[in-house]
């Protein structure tokens, strides 16, 4: 029992090393696409304070508005342009109807309002797109969709895919893309005051109104690319909703205001949940990868409750 | 002041939509024989339900159409939305019942296994057309659960028979590996004391990669495991959003595709032309016909589809799983015209279409007569063998369309026989006290 | 005019600190109890029954036990669904080992188990809250799941997977099981709900509920005043846990008959999560609005298209439905976001001025 904890699982590692290298390529790409999620609930967290669970559902509603464009005969590229444009209504309208009415309430009224908005946009995508898997349109955006090999040695076989490769890059743009945008621009400046201190930036003229609505546009980008991304993986459906709860203990990991946060904590729980399933998950059953991403968030919280890159949380009476 | 008015607004509509539909409309027509269909059109499983529910209703639909309903007497045709969730579908049920319901088609092993106790109770019989709690197949037991044509444990001796087949003979199948990749559900977890029974037998390793319901589009682990355990065979037991995820994920490990089985549901066009050109050469079993070339789908074509009396997307008819949705309402259907022929009755009840569907004998001669020459194999059903007919056929995707490869192949009934009544016992021990058989045979 | 106190003088502690000291609240309660034990016994069909008024009250039952943790305690939780599941597959497992014993009594007592382990999981509580804490529930849900799916000993070996109530009777009526009639089911149900509704409300009005809601509104300036955050926030935990647990084996042994590990899921969770937050965080009557309000909306809206005779699909239905509950919670949570609990006491006051409003 002792050996098959602490010594076999080693052993393997060593034993089948392109298969080891393959469960970290496996671990990094489902790193980057936690993270690309935890991504949207940052950004929103951030500025407005709120944790947005509708994030997971506007993935699959992006996604699907964009298949569902180019199956009714949209090209591809303009249906990509038209999603854009769907995302900023849609985080318009969200500023406008739920968000401006609730402000100041209490955290856990904003949380249900976004759970509400989950019920909501999950009724109004199937009522729109019907309820089937619809397959990205991958191809048709020009993304990479085949696959590369190395072989080596006896029967060593690493494959890589080179949409994963595609999802990695296009996640470190969008990363950086932000991390400009938040540093050098006029509103990414904006933002951050908002972030800071609600008060004080209203009284130095920042309409949070406006700043919420591009917020909520920019999840709403982070959203489509995760939409692609993952939709190219497994198919575009509503099954794809459920996803969204693994970025919570990313952002736990990562805390819930740090961009780089959110990636370093992608990666841990994608590296964390491939290698513990494939070599510790077949002791008790297999399948541990459903909570293991929790119980890491878990015991780390006890250690650090500010996650790693969060800020320290300081309580007064 | 405004503020409070909206509130009260807002709280009257609810309230009043609340109170307005208190009591279900009973709105059942004496003269009709009302068939509800417990279907899903939405949910992670929607992707295959929807042919499921399209086919079922369709055919049930021409039939009202083209026959006036059967012997005369219109079919009431209600669908209620269960979203493959146990509880909406028990919901569906309570809600149904009460109208003279003849039969449940559950489409979900989990709401079938919650309508098993309440059929006899109710005395409304449970179609499990080829899912649901494999045992059942045992009439003695089940007198109220059909589950023709096929349990899944027929269709699990069939992969394994197939297999045995390529191999040269099943005492070829020792020392082999045969990977099961299944959702981790009742259903997918229904065929593994079989495989083992069988494993054992034969002497080949069985190893098991359970796909959580939640997880159903995020493989990658279990891919990465039979990567690693190179399993000689795959057999897949996957439903709804798992069946492509799962044809990708092979291809993407560069599994040999001829070597992957799945059963008759991940047998879906859509499941498998996810894989795209490499998924070529993966099997599935299936025991309804593909294609448009029957009559009677000619007839639903001319008569519903195109008279847009029906959402059904044209393209999607002759699929398997549309036609599969077919032979379930054909069964239904059936079932109900040996009811009208024993009991004399025009308006039959739930305990007269078990009468039916424990007599039906769907033979060539009757699939000819109602357009459907080879839609499917004859069925018997007999009181103590609930599952009618059993053999299978496989087909194989030639990366356009389904394509027949193999001739019907029979189950090992005497494998699975044994171990069906078995179990059967052991359900009826379980859940002791269980209901003797009271009803007579009708045969 | 309808609802006035004045005048009604108490002169003992004890009528002072009665549960209902207010003789229009008595009266109230005692019309309530009279239509759930006799009319609607005497007068509802068998749907009514078994699709809403059993099921209306296994949720308002756990409504109770979220909001005790949520509301009363202020601890967000989301392995609801998890520790129903818990008090499911220990009533089950019971009465499968001694079918012999009176099943309600293992109904009752199953909530034990889920008591302990949710007191496991809230011990993280301690030193972390808010959103932080959800996460250690969801922890919970997932994991507990997972158990349901692989521990097989848990659903003893069954080949499904799922747990399937067998017949059980209690003083010769059976209570569960396929051939249960409704009203039996009924009847035990709203029992256990009432019992454990007011024994609750007993305790909350008691120092262990006052050091909950201490807790809840400042935990540091509570723990400076004597009370002991651990031993609290586990009270809550394992009482929360306890209801939520008797909840989730009603809802399999008087309600569904048998169980799937996906009856218990993050969905259920939710559910009973916007019963409380709408009901309204902190009350017990709004536990019962909002089980009321997010059970039977669906239930309703599925009949509402085919009784005016509009021809819609059932899958449109179930979309309608999504977004309606869906706009509903956003629509309450703007214009009342304390709940349907605080409409109540607003029409208490407008009885308690009538015909003068102020």
């Amino acid at each position: 029992m002792l050996y098959d904890i602490f010594v076999d699982p080693f052993v393997q590692m060593y034993q089948m090393p392109d298969f080891f290298l393959q469960v970290l390529w496996e671990g990094f790409v489902a790193g980057i696409l936690y993270a690309l999620i935890a991504l949207g609930f940052v950004l929103i967290f951030k500025a407005s304070g709120v944790f947005n669970f509708a994030q997971g559902i506007m993935v699959v509603f992006a996604g699907l508005t964009l298949v569902g464009l180019h199956e009714n005969g949209v090209p591809a590229f303009v249906a990509l342009g038209l999603t854009i444009v769907v995302m900023g209504v849609l985080a318009y309208g969200i500023e406008r109807v739920v968000m401006r009415p609730l402000v100041n309430q209490p955290d856990i009224i904003l949380l249900m309002a976004t759970i509400g908005l989950t019920y909501f946009l999950i009724g109004f995508g199937e009522f729109i797109f019907g309820g089937e898997p619809k397959r990205m349109i991958a191809e048709e955006l020009w993304l990479p969709t085949g696959s590369t090999a190395f072989e080596f040695g006896e029967r060593g076989l690493v494959i890589l895919q080179h949409i994963d490769i595609a999802a990695a890059v296009i996640a470190i743009i969008m990363v950086a893309a932000l991390g400009i945008f938040f540093n050098k621009t006029r509103i990414g400046r904006a933002l951050r005051a908002v972030a800071d201190d609600h008060q004080a930036a209203l009284s130095v003229g920042i309409s949070l109104n406006q700043i919420w609505a591009i917020v909520w546009f920019a999840a709403g980008l982070v959203a489509l690319a995760t939409g692609i991304m993952w939709g190219a993986r497994s198919d575009v459906s509503f099954a794809l909703e459920i996803v969204a709860f693994k970025a919570l203990p990313v952002l736990i990991l990562g805390g819930f205001t740090s961009i780089p946060g959110a990636i370093i904590g992608g990666l841990i729980i994608g590296f964390g949940e491939k290698i513990g399933e494939l070599y510790w998950g077949g002791l008790v059953g297999g399948g541990i990868e459903s909570w293991l991403a929790y119980i890491i968030a878990l015991i780390f919280l006890l250690f650090r409750p500010q996650g790693l890159f969060g800020e320290k949380i300081i309580e007064r009476v | 002041m405004k503020h409070l008015k909206t509130l009260a607004l807002g709280t009257a509509v609810a309230l009043g939509v609340s109170l307005g539909g208190v009591t279900p409309q009973v709105a059942q027509a004496e003269d009709a024989n009302y068939v509800p269909l417990l279907t899903y059109r939405t949910g992670p499983f929607a992707g295959s339900g929807i042919h499921i529910a399209n086919g079922m209703a369709d055919y049930l639909h021409m039939l009202n159409e083209r026959d006036g309903g059967i012997g005369g007497v219109k079919l009431a045709i209600e669908e209620c939305e269960t979203g493959y969730n146990a509880q909406k579908g028990v919901e569906c049920y309570e809600a149904t019942k009460g109208k003279n319901a003849l039969v449940y088609n559950p489409y979900s092993t989990g709401i079938t296994l919650q309508l098993i106790p309440k059929a006899s109770v109710d005395k409304i019989p449970v179609l499990s057309m080829g899912y649901g709690l494999s045992a059942a197949a045992d009439g003695n037991t089940f007198p109220w659960v059909f589950n023709v044509p096929d349990t899944y444990w027929d269709g699990a001796s069939v992969v394994i028979k197939y297999i045995g087949q390529q191999e040269g003979g099943l005492e070829n199948l020792k020392g082999k590996k045969i990977g099961y990749i299944f959702l981790d559900a009742g259903y997918g977890r229904e065929p593994i004391p079989l495989l083992e029974q069988l494993a054992e037998k034969h002497g080949f390793e069985l190893l098991k990669y359970a796909v959580p319901g939640k997880e159903m589009q995020n493989q990658s682990s279990q891919w990465l495991n039979v990567r690693r355990d190179r399993p000689d065979y795959m057999i897949m037991w996957g439903w709804g959003a798992m069946n492509p995820t799962a044809i990708k994920e092979a291809v993407k490990i560069r599994y040999p595709m001829d070597k992957f089985i799945g059963v008759w549901w991940s047998a879906g066009e859509d499941d498998a032309a996810a894989g795209g050109a490499q998924a070529k050469g993966y099997k599935a079993l299936n025991f309804s016909g593909v294609g448009m070339d029957f009559p009677a789908l000619q007839d639903i074509k001319k008569l519903v589809v195109d008279a847009g009396k029906s959402p059904t997307d044209v393209e999607s008819m002759g699929g398997t799983l549309y036609n599969r949705g077919v032979l379930n309402s054909v069964i239904i259907a059936e079932g109900i015209r040996a009811a009208q022929e024993k009991t004399g009755k025009k308006v039959i009840t739930g305990e007269d279409m078990r009468i039916g569907l424990e007599s039906l004998n769907l033979d060539e001669a009757r699939l000819a007569e109602i357009g459907l020459a080879g839609f499917a194999h004859p069925m018997k059903v007999t009181c103590e063998d609930h599952s009618g007919s059993h053999p299978v056929f496989i087909q194989e995707w030639d990366g356009e369309k389904f394509v027949k490869v193999t001739d019907w192949i029979e189950p090992m009934t005497d494998t699975v026989r044994p171990l069906l009544e078995a179990a059967a016992k052991e359900y009826a021990e379980k859940n002791a006290p269980w209901p003797e058989r009271t009803e007579p045979c009708a045969n | 005019m309808f609802y006035r106190e004045a005048g009604q003088f108490k002169t003992s502690y004890q009528s002072d600190q009665a549960m209902f000291p207010i003789l229009q609240d008595r009266i109230g309660m005692a019309v309530i109890l009279a239509v759930a034990f006799i009319v609607v016994p005497l007068t509802a069909n068998d749907f009514f029954l078994t699709s809403i008024m059993i099921p209306f009250l296994v949720f308002s039952l756990a409504a109770i036990g979220l909001n005790v943790l949520t509301g009363f305690c202020g601890q967000l939780s989301l392995g609801t669904g998890a520790f129903m599941g818990v008090g499911a597959y220990a009533a089950y497992k019971l009465t499968t080992i001694f079918p012999d014993v009176n099943v309600v009594l293992f109904v009752l007592i199953s909530g034990f188990f889920s008591a302990g382990i949710g007191a496991i999981f809230g011990l993280p509580s301690l030193r972390i809250k808010g959103l932080y804490l959800a996460v250690t529930t969801l922890a919970a849900q997932f994991f507990l799941e997972w158990c349901f799916i692989r521990i097989p000993w848990l659903y003893n070996d069954n080949a499904s997977g799922a747990i399937e109530v067998p017949k059980r009777e209690m003083f010769g009526v059976i209570v569960s099981g396929a051939e249960a009639t409704p009203l039996a089911r009924y009847f035990v149900v709203l029992g256990i709900t009432v019992f454990i509704a007011f024994l609750i409300a007993n305790v909350l009005r008691g120092r262990i509920g006052r050091s909950w809601m201490m807790i809840r509104d400042m935990d540091i300036a509570a723990e400076l005043m004597g009370i002991r955050p651990l031993q609290t926030k586990l009270m809550a935990f394992a009482v929360s846990s306890y209801i939520c647990g008797v909840a989730g084996a009603m809802m399999v042994f008087f309600w569904l008959n048998a169980a799937e590990p996906s009856s218990y899921s993050i969905n259920l969770s939710f559910q009973i999560l916007f019963m409380v937050i709408l009901g309204g965080l902190g009350s017990l009557s709004g536990a019962f609005l909002g089980a009321a309000f997010i059970w039977i909306l669906p239930v309703m809206l599925k009949f509402i298209p085919s009784a005016i005779g509009l021809e819609i699909g059932a899958e449109t239905v179930e979309h309608l439905t999504f977004m309606v509950v869906g706009g509903l919670i956003i629509f309450f949570l703007i214009v009342e976001p304390h709940g349907f609990a605080r409409l109540w006491q607003i029409a208490k006051q407008k009885l308690r001025v009538w015909p003068f409003p102020y």
